[in-house]
């Protein structure tokens, strides 16, 4: 597998550290419901298909990255930089 | 201050030669980690370019006769050798020459060796005069820089006799193959 950083380019899966689903760009408001925050700790989706979660380039730029992937063909269709996400985005 | 004696990282470590490869203590005299201020980021790259540097591209170092600039992350680049002063206020700087051991792989070819090690395309033709990456040196994190007909690699200083090691196994291999 291999993984296209958007600042150092296509670089081994190895070089990289897997966080978890996307879900942790959004995190609950102050105050929000219970419910919100069991929601965003512990409630994921383990889809056959398209998933988008966190890479963080580790041996590389350092730079978090939000990559968008294929669990069933193991295809990349996206990688962008965290910090250019839209935040909230769904 | 009293002037204590400073151990370089390779010591007692370096020259190490396989046949037409050789590795040597290539450690800079100054290594300072550059990042621009928020809302400085402009000053910041006109003083560079008044270094006769400037803020380089992702995978790229760009030389000056004073010293180097290289590119290590998304917000922070690498001084090497210049006197980061023109840079005070308008960057965070921080000296981190005891930090790395920098080491020079030359001979023939010595992409042929990094690929044992390195799983970037380091051939001349992918990694050409101003390249520099950040990336994995077996399981170390490192930065390597292309230096004329050589290759340039940045590890942890702490990772000094490991990395040595490392690209000595490969420099005997690959030399072994070649004759």
């Amino acid at each position: 597998m291999r993984i296209t950083c958007p600042l150092c380019g296509e670089r081994d899966r190895r070089e990289f550290y897997y966080y978890g689903a996307d879900d942790y760009l959004r995190r609950p408001g102050e105050g929000a419901a219970p419910a919100a925050w069991d929601a965003y700790l512990h409630l994921r989706d383990n889809p056959a298909g398209v998933t988008r979660d966190l890479w963080y380039h580790d041996m590389g730029c350092a730079a978090w990255l939000v990559v968008e992937r294929n669990t069933v063909t193991h295809e990349v269709l996206s990688v962008r930089l965290a910090s250019e996400a839209e935040e909230g985005a769904a | 201050m009293a002037e204590l004696l400073a151990t370089p990282a390779t010591d007692g470590l370096l020259p190490i030669t396989y046949g037409p490869f050789g590795l040597t203590d290539a450690a800079p005299a100054r290594i300072t980690s550059v990042a621009p201020l928020a809302g400085q980021t402009r000053a910041f790259k006109a003083a560079l370019k008044a270094m006769g540097l400037g803020w380089p591209a992702p995978n790229r170092q760009i030389r000056a006769p004073g010293g180097r600039i290289v590119r290590t992350g998304a917000g922070q680049a690498f001084l090497l050798e210049a006197d980061p002063a023109p840079l005070a206020g308008l960057g965070a700087l921080t000296d981190q020459t005891d930090a790395w051991a920098t080491l020079r792989l030359t001979g023939p070819a010595p992409d042929e060796v990094l690929a044992r090690l390195i799983p970037v395309d380091l051939r001349p033709g992918a990694f050409g005069e101003d390249a520099a990456l950040r990336t994995a040196l077996g399981h170390m994190m490192s930065v390597v820089l292309r230096a004329g007909d050589g290759i340039e690699i940045m590890v942890f200083r702490s990772m000094a006799r490991t990395a040595v090691h490392e690209i000595a196994a490969a420099m005997s291999a690959v030399a072994a193959r070649r004759g």
